[in-house]
């Protein structure tokens, strides 16, 4: 396909490997972090990591949108679906999230609750109005890719007046997670410069991620997602710090602009409000990360609508995600990775997205670190 | 993604090697039957810039070359 093929050329990757290997300095290593597991996915997908320079590494960072969704709110999400009279709509990867006790979504629909996978949030508003005896509880989640298309629902829902349709609202914001990393570099991570992620930023723009640069001197380089996006990336990271320069710049022009689209951020700016703080699994409780519904709309906040509260729960304590998740341990450091835990039986969070590092790490190199153990 | 077809209710066909899906396009301005987009969760998220994808190519190819 036009604007992907191209884009997966293994020739031209291998002639950029060669000469990133020229420009990579010997006596320095290159610590990368890429904040989105649309990236930890291609970068394992397509052995991104065999490339590059043995001084040059990849540190795998929290953008999975199922990964740092803490164990709390799932919980919660299973209470909500639990009420007879809520029909729970959710993206299909939260499904096998594991929850307290040995819970899932999966497994609560099984038992009974209703809860059905929809591919978008206008899935939901149409479930809404086809079943108006029904409440529609709409499970969203991710970063700023997925905050406008729930926007646009809650706006929809209150164009056509549906009284059965209602957001937990789980959104949380990509710059803040970022900011909560560097805050905490040091403890376990170190990180020269960042992946910057793609869809995430076709939406926010360039500009918010200024700080980065600017407050805590690393470079960025916002991404495409096919491998040579990546592999190009990598090269302007090298490129920055071989001349000490720490900058912003975007390798994703054909789908990123300076300013973003305008469009989504007016939408989710009209419907939600920054939440004072927010819990991250793996990054704790991190101030004004996440966003919740104005009160202007307030009769479509599920969490309102149904007094849902948060459980204090804990993950399984010998699960790594959240260590993973900060880049402080990669999935093989885990000593459930590959045994207990499997994409058929996870035990935490990051084996179940196929943006997880564990899932991608699994999926494409678990004989490598195989022979890495042994 | 392109786009083959648009339909009412700000919504439009696109086209993945020949697997086809309605698409929300509330959320980006002027798009045309042919354009590329960036699709996410059912709604395009932004329009592909076709001299930005052939430039960055470029760039690609020509690093790619300095080693040999």
């Amino acid at each position: 396909m036009k604007y992907v093929d191209e884009y997966r050329d293994g020739e031209l990757a291998r002639g950029v490997a060669r000469s990133l290997a020229a420009i990579a300095q010997s006596d320095r290593d290159y610590r990368f972090m890429e904040f989105c597991g649309g990236h930890t996915h291609a970068i394992s997908r397509y052995g991104l990591e065999d490339l590059l320079p043995p001084n040059v590494r990849m540190i795998h960072g929290p953008g999975c949108p199922v990964c740092v969704l803490p164990i709390g709110r799932i919980d919660a999400a299973i209470a909500l679906a639990r009420n007879p009279k809520v029909t729970l709509c959710t993206y299909a990867d939260l499904m096998r999230v594991p929850a307290s006790g040995g819970m899932s979504l999966i497994k609560a629909k099984a038992a009974g609750a209703d809860i059905r996978m929809v591919y978008s949030t206008l899935d939901a508003i149409r479930i809404a109005e086809a079943e108006p005896a029904r409440e529609v509880a709409f499970f969203a989640i991710g970063f700023e890719t997925t905050t406008p298309p729930t926007a646009l629902a809650i706006r929809l829902a209150a164009q056509k007046k549906l009284s059965n349709f209602s957001v937990f609202c789980n959104h949380v914001l990509t710059p803040a997670a970022m900011r909560a990393i560097l805050a905490s570099e040091g403890e376990g991570v170190e990180i020269d410069g960042f992946v910057g992620p793609s869809h995430v930023s076709a939406v926010i723009g360039v500009r918010p991620y200024r700080f980065v640069a600017e407050q805590f001197g690393k470079p960025i380089v916002i991404s495409g997602f096919e491998p040579l996006d990546v592999m190009q990336s990598i090269v302007m990271l090298v490129q920055q710090l071989n001349e000490r320069r720490c900058e912003v710049e975007n390798q994703y022009g054909r789908a990123v602009t300076t300013d973003g689209n305008l469009k989504a951020q007016a939408e989710v700016a009209d419907i939600f409000e920054l939440r004072d703080s927010f819990e991250w699994r793996g990054l704790g409780e991190v101030p004004s990360s996440a966003l919740r519904l104005r009160d202007a709309y307030g009769a479509y906040d599920a969490e309102r609508r149904f007094s849902v509260e948060t459980p204090n729960a804990k993950d399984n304590p010998a699960c790594e995600c959240g260590a993973i998740l900060r880049g402080a341990k990669r999935p093989h450091d885990c000593k459930l990775f590959g045994t207990v835990c499997t994409p058929e039986t996870p035990m935490g969070s990051c084996m179940v997205s196929s943006e997880g590092a564990c899932a991608a790490q699994w999926t494409y190199r678990r004989f490598e670190t195989q022979r890495i153990a042994s | 993604m392109r786009i083959i077809e648009l339909l009412p209710e700000q919504m439009a066909k696109v086209s993945l090697d020949g697997v086809t899906k309605a698409i929300s396009v509330a959320l980006v301005d002027d798009v045309c039957v042919g354009d590329y987009v960036i699709l996410h969760v059912g709604f395009a998220l932004s329009k592909v810039d076709a001299q930005e994808a052939e430039r960055t190519l470029a760039m690609i190819r020509e690093f790619a070359g300095t080693s040999s």
